[in-house]
């Protein structure tokens, strides 16, 4: 029997395919196999003799199909390995090119500026780009005469011969908002209003269309303390560090008093950090809101008072993501859009930092 | 607006520092542009002595000096002709920068003999143009500053010079007293006394003048006054010193007066030669057509209603804003025509933006002189020039008198806290008030307050509060928290249509295409392409023919942008915007687009193969993922019959009914892509999200979800169809065989070309769908899956003609 054990155990290690193996097990435990014939005999055994050769047979049947099996892993094992080794890939090629899409810094800067103030409670409003000058002049107090209109370099539309109305204009600024908003809204009113702006200009800092946020505070008790405040808290929160502001007397026709507004900023080697160091820069034009306005816009002065103010989108997101040319903003050149643009499913918000 | 340091303490008595006073100055709203400290630059040069002037041993024009310095005695080779032994010298030592030459110093050996540093010349410091030599200073001891030498026997070359920005209200700080007399009100140092003496005439003014009645407003005040015998040589040092400091070029000692006096008091002045005025002057309109050559030399031609000054043979100056030539003073000008007067700051604007001249009487005019100072400005200036020019001067003559501008506003004290957000007692706001030349009385919170007459800019208690705050100083203003309008989570802000703008955003930028900002003006030329470049959208004064026109849509300035891209080799783009398109030249006839462009290919070369050129199909699956994120409704019919700009048979009008366009898709005409300078094909769409309903539901609820636990079925029919039948005629016809149980139809296959054409007959074309069926009671037999396809055969060939494909 040791005979029969040793021949199959040795047969079956060497086996070298599953074909080989499964004459083997029927040769050996099949229905007419060795074993199985041999276990059959046992019926012709004395009751002593079977008692010895009874489990000795069960075992050698139990053992070679435990090897058997174990064969028939081991030789599945071995060709998975071979296909494997045969599928393999340079997965340094390149990967399935994929289009990325960018979001424009002005889009996100006006984004951004509206998480922010939308938490201060401002709501966003917009109006049309060409405008009455009533509406981008006479109503900001600005009449007809006054030097601020002819040094705006408005842009003005084609009149055609015979139609004597004045010619509207491509807004300025998008202060008309404010009048447009305030007569459809009354007071108390809080909006930041961004937008394209137009002025017949152009070189190495001015384009003929840029882009501004207005904003415009109005209640009981709004001060010009309460300005300096917002707009610390809003260039805090947007430079991500403290920034001071500082307030200088100045003169527009739609504010009285008036400031225009400096931040704290730092010059080291033609670049500027704000929120640090001893220089200021010069960011925005702000102010109490004139009488006149407000009359203009439909609010009694007597009754209600805030401010207002505006500033370049343009030029505080050149200084925040350090864009060094205002011209390119406009040129669409494919590599600055995907240089200075951002992942379309980066949404700046207030809980997440802008 | 431009002073020097001393020129303004002839008002201010004052110790502040250059430093102190612009700081005040930037904090009360005059502005600091520049400050040119010609000290600070010539600080380290030092004075210095030649004790011994050898030839150098190797050139001939050089000299070997040994100099004493505050650090010694120094060797410093000079090629200046005047370096010899014994001068007082102004010294750079190494490492000292040199403005004239825009070097720094350092030691080197000139010819092979070291020098230790240089001898200046004016014009290498700046001085002047003075270059003959080195400079040889009459007095200076070895080591002392230049500058502090400068200082006590030349103080006008160091005098710094402060330039300043003027706000348009701030008419009265045109003139160095205004602005000393803020400085004064800022407690800064005190305001001198004007100097108001009468010049009384010896005789009648030779010369008279009249205003025409019809003229009264455009010119309310007249004074002049002939000087006999004057000496019209060049003006005394210290003036031209000035003068030339401030950027002007002294002329003649009358024409320096009177500018002198236009910067000091914002007096402007003219001069005329009174042998050259015939008969007396006139203050008049032009009637239109009167020619002049002005001082500027140019000729000009008035239009009707322009103030001129004439005398009997005609103009001789455009009032206000500039003299004419035949009139003007020269070195020979012995008897002169002293002019003050008050013109109307609006007429003086138009006139001077109708003729285009900038004078700084213009200037001044336009912006409002003080009334009050027309007679005295005109005593003033006649006392200087006989001061400086000798002569004799006439009696004055007027005509008209001084602009009455007496005027009273209140002022609520407890309002100006209110507004600045600062507390400014009532007597600081009564103290800066007085200080500023205004009045002010009341015994309670309000006070009346007076208007000076230099101030014409205050017209109401708005202009008194910004006085009041600009002198209390915004810079010290604190910062005070806004209230929110409510406490608690801020409530969302934005409004639906401004929610869908910033949704169509991200998602084109999601699906991989760059956002643009293109202008919103582009050349007539482009426009036209796309249905707009009439003349109502057309600018009056556009920067170039490029810019001339409002765009109709977005697509042309994208179109433009890739056509620059592509010149630059970039040649596989994908573009969009989200802005204005204008349908009119009326405000409000702008309306919002979202726009997107597909050049090229899909990709670049990859391993893979996956590179193809990009197909309307690509452009219509972006449009269909925009609209689906701006909440368009699903269903849509797809139209052709779109604008001229579209491949015709190539594009799809995305509509809800055959008005309501949501958008467009397609491949953009191969014309259009070839007056635009595009490499096509290009794939474009543009949506409106204007247009898209605002969904109807409220609420954030989504309705229940009906699920069904039995299995649906699939099953695939494939219609030979002819080849303009389209497939969604087939896709509905199939959908409505059984509208219960079929719940999607989607399209998997389309063959056509003339292969198909091979196989199907001419004019043929197969197009394959799959059925889904969704049981809704209980499993579906084979039986009822038959029904349900021969239904579907039916309506498909009842609806396009189609048989099924053997």
């Amino acid at each position: 029997m040791d005979d029969l054990r040793d021949k199959y155990l040795s047969a079956i290690a060497e086996a070298s395919d599953e074909a080989t193996l499964e004459a083997l097990r029927l040769q050996a435990v099949g229905k007419k196999g060795e074993i199985s014939l041999k276990m059959r005999e046992l019926g012709k055994m004395t009751p002593e003799e079977r008692q010895v050769a009874g489990p000795k047979l069960n075992a050698l049947k139990d053992e070679v199909n435990a090897a058997l099996a174990a064969k028939k892993a081991a030789l599945a094992d071995a060709a998975l390995d071979e296909r494997l080794r045969a599928e393999w890939l340079d997965v340094t090629l390149p990967a399935r090119p994929r289009r990325q899409g960018t979001i424009h810094p002005v889009s996100r800067v006006m984004e951004e500026v509206t998480a922010l103030f939308a938490d201060m409670g401002f709501a966003v409003a917009e109006g049309p780009q060409i405008e009455t000058d009533w509406y981008n002049f006479d109503a900001l107090n600005i009449p007809g005469h006054h030097p601020a209109r002819a040094e705006m370099d408005t842009f003005y539309t084609h009149r055609a011969k015979g139609d004597d109305r004045p010619p509207h204009v491509l807004r300025t600024h998008t202060s008309p908002v404010q009048i447009r908003y305030m007569e459809n809204h009354g007071a108390p009113c809080r909006i930041i209003s961004p937008g394209r702006v137009y002025r017949a200009d152009y070189d190495q800092t001015h384009t003929p269309m840029f882009n501004q946020v207005e904003g415009l505070a109005i209640d009981r008790d709004i001060s010009m303390a309460n300005l300096k405040w917002v707009l610390e808290e809003f260039f805090s929160a947007y430079f991500g560090a403290k920034v001071k502001t500082r307030f200088r007397a100045s003169h527009f026709p739609f504010t009285e008093p008036s400031a225009e507004v400096d931040i704290q900023c730092a010059f080291e080697g033609g670049t500027v950090k704000v929120g640090e160091g001893d220089d200021w820069l010069e960011v925005l034009g702000s102010g109490m809101v004139h009488p006149k306005v407000l009359e203009a816009g439909g609010i009694d002065p007597a009754q209600w008072q805030g401010f207002a103010f505006g500033m370049g989108i343009d030029r505080i997101a050149m200084l925040k993501y350090g864009i060094p040319d205002l011209r390119a903003f406009f040129e669409s050149d494919l590599r600055w859009l995907r240089h200075y643009g951002f992942s379309a499913l980066d949404v700046p918000a207030v809980h997440s930092g802008v | 607006m431009k002073f020097t340091l001393s020129w303004l303490k002839d008002h201010l008595e004052t110790d502040a520092s250059l430093e102190e006073i612009c700081e005040v100055l930037n904090d009360i709203g005059l502005e600091v542009e520049a400050v040119e400290d010609r000290a600070a630059r010539l600080k380290d040069f030092t004075i210095g002595k030649v004790l011994k002037a050898e030839q150098h041993p190797d050139a001939d024009r050089l000299r070997v000096c040994q100099v004493a310095t505050d650090e010694g005695e120094k060797q410093i080779i000079c090629g200046a002709p005047n370096a010899r032994e014994g001068i007082t010298v102004v010294v750079a030592k190494p490492g000292v920068y040199v403005p004239g030459i825009d070097t720094t110093i350092g030691v080197g050996k000139i010819r092979g003999v070291e020098s230790f540093g240089m001898m200046a010349s004016e014009r290498e410091m700046e001085l002047s143009d003075e270059h003959d030599g080195i400079i040889e200073l009459p007095s200076g001891a070895v080591g002392e500053r230049f500058t502090d030498w400068l200082a006590v026997h030349d103080p006008a070359k160091v005098d710094p010079v402060i330039e300043i920005a003027i706000t348009p209200n701030r008419q009265d700080a045109l003139g160095v007293r205004g602005v000393a007399r803020d400085l004064a009100a800022r407690g800064l140092g005190t305001l001198k006394p004007l100097d108001d003496q009468v010049v009384v005439g010896s005789f009648p003014s030779p010369i008279s003048v009249a205003i025409d009645d019809d003229t009264r407003n455009d010119c309310p005040h007249f004074t002049g006054r002939v000087i006999r015998g004057v000496t019209n040589g060049p003006s005394p040092q210290w003036l031209q010193d000035r003068l030339r400091a401030i950027g002007l070029r002294p002329i003649s000692a009358l024409v320096d007066v009177t500018n002198f006096f236009t910067y000091d008091q914002n007096r402007p002045l003219h001069v005329f030669d009174a042998d050259k005025v015939t008969g007396d002057l006139r203050v008049h309109r032009a009637g239109g057509g009167e020619a002049l050559t002005a001082l500027d030399d140019k000729d000009y031609t008035l239009s009707a209603g322009q103030i001129a000054i004439s005398d009997d043979s005609g103009v001789e100056s455009i009032a206000g804003i500039m003299g004419g030539a035949p009139t003007g003073c020269t070195g020979e000008t012995v008897n002169v025509f002293l002019e003050s007067a008050y013109w109307d700051p609006v007429r003086t604007a138009y006139t001077g933006r109708d003729l285009k001249i900038h004078s700084d009487a213009r200037y001044r005019f336009e912006r409002g002189v003080d009334p009050d100072y027309t007679l005295p400005g005109l005593e003033a200036a006649t006392k200087m020039i006989l001061d400086l020019c000798g002569g004799e001067a006439s009696e004055v003559v007027e005509a008209g008198a001084a602009l009455r501008t007496a005027r009273s506003y209140s002022l609520d004290t407890a309002r100006v806290i209110s507004l600045v957000g600062m507390e400014i007692p009532k007597e600081e706001q009564v103290r800066i008030l007085t200080a500023l030349g205004f009045s002010a009385t009341g015994a309670g919170e309000t006070l009346e307050v007076w208007v000076p007459s230099w101030r014409r800019d205050v017209q109401g208690e708005a202009d008194l509060v910004e006085e009041v705050a600009r002198m209390a100083s915004l810079t010290k203003l604190e910062p005070q928290p806004l209230r929110r309008p409510k406490p608690g989570v801020p409530a969302p802000v934005l409004t639906p249509m401004q929610q869908r703008e910033g949704a169509a955003r991200r998602t084109v930028a999601a699906l991989g295409y760059n956002e643009c900002v293109t202008y919103s003006f582009i050349d007539k030329a482009a426009a036209a392409l796309f249905g707009g470049g009439d003349d109502a959208v057309m600018l009056e004064n556009p920067i170039s023919s490029e810019m001339s026109h409002m765009r109709p849509g977005l697509l042309p300035g994208l179109l433009q942008a890739a056509a620059r891209n592509q010149a630059r080799g970039f040649m596989d783009l994908a573009l969009f915007e989200v802005g204005a398109a204008f349908h009119g030249g009326e405000p409000g006839e702008q309306h919002l687009q979202v726009a997107g462009l597909l050049v090229g290919h899909s990709g670049p070369r990859d391993p893979h193969g996956d590179r193809r050129p990009v197909d309307v199909f690509d452009v219509k699956a972006d449009a269909e993922a925009v609209l689906g994120a701006m909440g368009a409704p699903a269903k849509v019919q797809i139209l052709r019959g779109g604008d001229a700009w579209w491949h015709p048979g190539r594009h799809g009008r995305i509509c809800l009914g055959p008005k309501k366009v949501l958008g467009v898709f397609g491949e953009l005409h191969p014309k259009v892509l070839s007056a635009l300078d595009v490499k096509g094909p290009a794939m474009g769409f543009t949506l409106f999200p204007e247009v898209i309903p605002l969904p109807r539901r409220q609420g954030a609820s989504r309705g229940a979800l009906e699920m069904s636990d039995l299995q649906a079925v699939e099953r695939d029919f494939a219609f030979v169809v002819d080849a303009w039948v389209e497939a969604v005629t087939l896709a509905n016809a199939a959908a409505g065989a059984d509208k219960t149980l079929i719940e999607q139809v989607r399209i998997f296959d389309a063959f056509s070309g003339d292969k198909a054409e091979a196989q199907m007959g001419a004019g043929k074309k197969s197009v394959a769908l799959t059925v889904r069926l969704q049981p809704r009671e209980k499993t579906l037999t084979e039986e009822e899956i038959d029904a349900v396809g021969a239904k579907i055969v039916e309506k498909v060939g009842k609806a396009t003609g189609g048989t099924l494909r053997g």
